[in-house]
């Protein structure tokens, strides 16, 4: 007996009676001698809750986490605050041990929840409708895509080196099953160049993807590059940080036909990369391909208020092969996250902390562009996040801050090789000004030893 | 002396309940009030204007709502208060497997190393995740029987996807180009979405008298055109496929891979595994067999394991582990130097929370634990139908399939449709009333006014036995008065809706501003 189950031998020997057959192994005689396993599973015995609790948290303690150190992290997941509330609320039974809501008599919290839930993704995107969340944001894109062919017959996807490059691979990875191609346009100076993403976009084109701020943390001018995008009858998807949409103009008043993006930053813990959520939204005619759950409202034979899960007939439980997408378990106590921490930054607070965010990295690009070996990628607007170029091998660089307990950033030379020792750097408002100041201090001590010494990276090529 | 004045009746009071017209966030914001209060900013309050130019800038702020904290609590204990939770109630909707979530994997899964750790951290300094990582992929490997695992889907169907996409990678690299792919007709509704989604053909594959694959038709369909056959066994009637072992030799006579769907491995572990029976790939449900919360409607996570033909296709990043040699033990690495792989399915490294939760799990129940727990989920399920088997369940709920299941199995209402006038989809709605949630209901699709149901192994004898007396007093209140069933539920937050109405004319946000 575990300590999950109850059955005690005596229990176990009475159903067993009522059943009718002798022992536990004659339930299972359906299965053929040749194939069971005929052997105990080769893993380790059961241990108490208390150990399970030690070995684990001493397998944690072997993390740097954002608690034990400076971190100036991001690249699409970040270390805002996330109030109390959204702990205690999400941990409630009621939200966190229940399925997805197929009986809505008694499923009216979760199901009340996705439709607030939706409501703030639309206002956040300015799009008509949202759906009650996907996995997370790159994938989400992939549902875009999904829904662009399907929308438009065509089977090119654009995307600008100014998307996650996740979000970039996992169009790829999908784009085997899709039969389609993605073609993607450099950024120059730090930005998506209008006539060169025209260039690129043609009557073959199902979508085009943008990223608001791009992953090197400039503010892209969306409305134009909506306008070149949607010469040749392409969709316009838009990823975006939902902090950034707190004073950025929502992609849906710059022309988007589909607003995704991360979650993380709304509620959700780092946790290493997940689960968080994907937020969706689009304009009113894609409301019928859209993909995953969506809560819409009615009233019971009663004539009170409820809600349900609506437009099923795109869904795979019903539509199976026809569906817009395969999704079943999504991502729904996280999203609630969001909107608990959506409702209690509101709407005064949700601004307040946008602007915190942009003159905080406002003076923290300013100071670190101060230091000599250091150099900005670009000089467009940002919000949250920019690109430094550093005049001394990254790996040592990191290494050194890291020794004086600061994570320095996002290293972009897998992903972004023409950016000499390229660092993304993210400002939260838990990153003081105390801190960003050490951090202008670790560079300049770091880039000054790294560049006296002789050439890690000439050396090696 | 005053007259003793009666309390009113309840019939007069309106409940709490009923005074409840599902208010929204939305509706209770007020201007002015607020929540949050942030850290000053410490720097110029520079106007925003001149650091981003007002034509990328919001017009006017997202009307997001205005509350204070007190009322935000009290807003959402509310809601969840209309919720029928797993911690209330037995859930036993089949083929999702509600089973207890153990509250320690929460309490692990929050500690700081865990939570607080962000995916975009050096590896030498995520040694603890990584290894956790590996450890869970070792394990689930042992389980499956299959010796490679990714991490990385997201959820069931993200799973399905990448076994899909795996096998595409597979045909390719020899050189070939398939176009269809086989699920039987039993199958849930993401194998054939997923079979679309990866650009290929869904051909049905026909279900047998005895509930499993009709072996002339695998054979019939079965041709170098099949790029893979997608496979729940036991199915979603809960029945074993004897065959299995034939049906792999069929497919890979053809040359396709076949596929396990792990939404029902709960029914096997310790007992059987995918891998010996033939499966080149398998996804498994962290949130079904590895108590994951079901949280309303995710998070889940979906891992895979792999044969070695398939495993050069995985995804990237892979956890890997690496010996120095130097003594310290084994480190761990992310691997991305994998030509062959498919590529990423999703950013970063996964649902690593869920990782940890299950993990957790893992440990405390050990190799015979699991065992135990497919074991006693299967003795669950033929107790519950030993005990509906008899008196009016047995007369008007037979078994859709007359063959004895594993943990789950398919009542048919086509009975007491006919005979009472009482449909599924009516018992289920009665059956709120008595405090359980209902079984999943119409599905299989290829029973009739099916119920399927799968109890768990954390539920009780007791609890079996009461879920089985108020089946038998549902029917019996369908053969007296039908109209109260038909007319269920009552005692719910509300009572039926109007899913028609909500989809013929959609109200999917709050209008506002």
């Amino acid at each position: 007996m575990t300590r999950y189950t109850s059955a005690t031998n005596s229990d176990r020997e009475e159903m067993l009676a009522r059943i009718g057959v002798d022992s536990v192994d004659d339930l299972f005689s359906g299965i053929p001698e040749e194939l069971r396993l005929g052997r105990p599973l080769d893993l380790p015995d059961g241990l108490s809750e208390a150990e399970v609790f030690d070995r684990l948290r001493q397998m944690s303690a072997r993390n740097t986490d954002a608690d034990s150190e400076v971190s100036f992290l991001g690249a699409g997941m970040y270390d805002h605050y996330v109030p109390a509330i959204v702990e205690t609320i999400i941990s409630r039974s009621e939200f966190l041990t229940p399925y997805t809501p197929y009986q809505p008599e008694v499923s009216q919290g979760g199901l009340q929840t996705m439709f607030e839930f939706q409501t703030a993704m639309s206002e956040l995107t300015g799009l008509p409708v949202a759906n009650a969340g996907l996995y997370e944001g790159p994938s989400t894109a992939a549902a875009a895509a999904y829904l662009a062919i399907g929308a438009t017959g065509r089977k090119k996807l654009v995307a600008t080196r100014g998307v996650h490059p996740h979000t970039r691979e996992v169009l790829e990875t999908y784009s085997a099953g899709y039969g389609s191609e993605v073609v993607e346009v450099d950024l120059e100076d730090g930005v998506t160049q209008a006539a060169a993403l025209a260039e690129a976009v043609d009557d073959d084109t199902a979508a085009v993807f943008l990223q608001q701020p791009n992953f090197l943390g400039s503010v892209e001018d969306i409305e134009a590059l909506t306008e070149v995008s949607k010469a040749h009858g392409a969709l316009v998807v838009v990823a975006c940080d939902p902090m950034a949409l707190s004073i950025l103009k929502p992609p849906g008043q710059c022309g988007a036909d589909i607003a995704f993006g991360e979650g993380q930053p709304l509620g959700n813990r780092l946790d290493y990369g997940g689960p968080s959520f994907g937020f969706f939204g689009a304009a009113e005619e894609h409301l019928r391909r859209m993909p995953g759950r969506i809560a819409g409202q009615t009233t019971d034979v009663d004539g009170r208020r409820g809600f349900v899960l609506t437009l099923q007939t795109r869904e795979q439980h019903i539509r199976r092969e026809k569906a817009t997408h395969n999704i079943c378990t999504a991502q729904a106590l996280n999203s609630l996250a969001g909107m608990i921490h959506l409702a209690w930054l509101g709407k005064r607070g949700f601004v307040e902390l946008g602007e915190l965010l942009v003159r905080r990295t406002a003076y923290a690009r300013s100071k670190l562009a101060e230091v000599p070996g250091v150099s900005l990628v670009s000089d467009a607007p940002v919000v949250r996040e920019f690109a430094l170029s550093l005049d001394a091998p990254i790996g040592e660089v990191l290494d050194l801050c890291a020794a004086e307990g600061v994570a320095a950033g996002y290293r972009l030379d897998r992903e972004y090789p023409e950016i000499e020792n390229g660092l993304l750097v993210a400002i939260t408002e838990r990153r003081s000004v105390g801190d960003i100041d050490k951090l202008a201090e670790l560079l300049g001590r770091a880039v000054s030893v790294g560049s006296e010494a002789p050439r890690e990276k000439e050396a090696v090529s | 002396m005053s007259p003793q004045t009666a309390p009113p009746s309840t019939a007069e009071v309106p409940t709490a309940q009923q005074r409840d017209h599902a208010t929204t966030i939305y509706e209770r914001s007020v201007p002015g009030r607020r929540a949050a209060d942030l850290p000053a900013a410490g720097v110029p309050e520079t106007p925003i204007e001149e650091l981003i130019p007002k034509s990328l800038l919001r017009e006017r702020p997202a009307e997001l709502p205005e509350i204070a904290e007190p009322e935000i609590v009290r807003h959402y204990n509310r809601l969840s208060r209309r919720n029928f939770d797993l911690d209330t109630g037995m859930y036993p909707l089949g083929s999702c497997t509600m089973k207890h979530n153990p509250r320690l994997n929460e309490r692990v899964a929050a500690l700081p190393g865990h939570a607080r750790l962000h995916p975009a951290q050096d590896p030498r300094r995520a040694q603890g995740a990584l290894e956790l990582m590996w450890n869970l992929q070792q394990s689930l490997a042992e389980i499956c029987g299959l010796p490679h695992v990714s991490l990385q889907p997201s959820a069931g169907s993200h799973g399905e996807l990448a076994g899909l996409l795996l096998t595409r990678a597979y045909h390719a690299d020899r050189g070939e180009q398939r176009t269809k792919v086989l699920t039987p007709d039993t199958a849930h509704g993401t194998n054939p979405a997923t079979v679309s989604m990866a650009g290929y053909e869904v051909v049905r594959v026909a279900t047998s008298e005895q509930g499993g694959v009709d072996m002339d038709d695998l054979r019939e369909k079965a041709d170098d055109q099949v790029a893979c056959l997608m496979l729940t066994n036991p199915n979603t009637l809960g029945l074993f496929d004897e065959n299995i072992a034939e049906i792999a030799e069929i497919l890979h006579s053809v040359g396709g891979t076949l596929y396990y769907d792990g939404a029902n491995l709960n029914a096997i572990m310790g007992r059987s595994r995918p891998g010996d029976m033939g499966f080149d790939i398998v996804h498994v449900n962290l949130h079904k067999s590895f108590s994951q919360p079901h949280g309303g409607g995710g998070p889940g996570s979906g891992p895979i394991a792999v044969s070695d033909r398939i495993e050069p296709f995985l995804p990237k990043p892979q956890v890997v582990r690496t010996s120095e040699g130097n003594g310290s033990g084994p480190t761990f690495d992310l691997d991305y130097d994998r030509p062959k792989a498919i590529g990423r399915l999703r950013g970063f490294q996964g649902n690593f929370g869920v990782f940890v939760r299950s993990y957790a799990y893992i440990l405390s129940l050990g190799g015979d634990g699991l065992q135990e727990a497919s074991e006693t989920s299967v003795l669950n399920a033929n107790y519950l139908l030993s005990r509906l088997s008899e008196g009016r369940t047995g007369k008007y709920l037979p078994l859709g399939v007359d063959r004895r299941p594993m943990h789950e199995f398919v009542l048919s209402a086509s009975k007491a449709k006919d005979d009472l006038g009482v449909k599924t989809l009516d018992i289920a709605k009665r059956i709120l009333d008595f405090g359980f949630h209902p079984p999943t209901v119409y599905f299989p699709l290829l029973i009739e006014e099916a119920l399927l149901m799968e109890p768990t192994e954390t539920e009780t004898r007791e609890t079996l036995d009461d879920f089985a007396d108020t089946l038998e007093a549902v029917l019996e209140e369908a053969e007296s008065d039908p109209a109260i069933v038909t007319g269920a539920p009552y005692t719910t937050p509300v009572r039926r809706l109007d899913e028609a109405g909500a989809a013929r004319d959609p109200v999917i946000r709050q209008p506002l501003g």
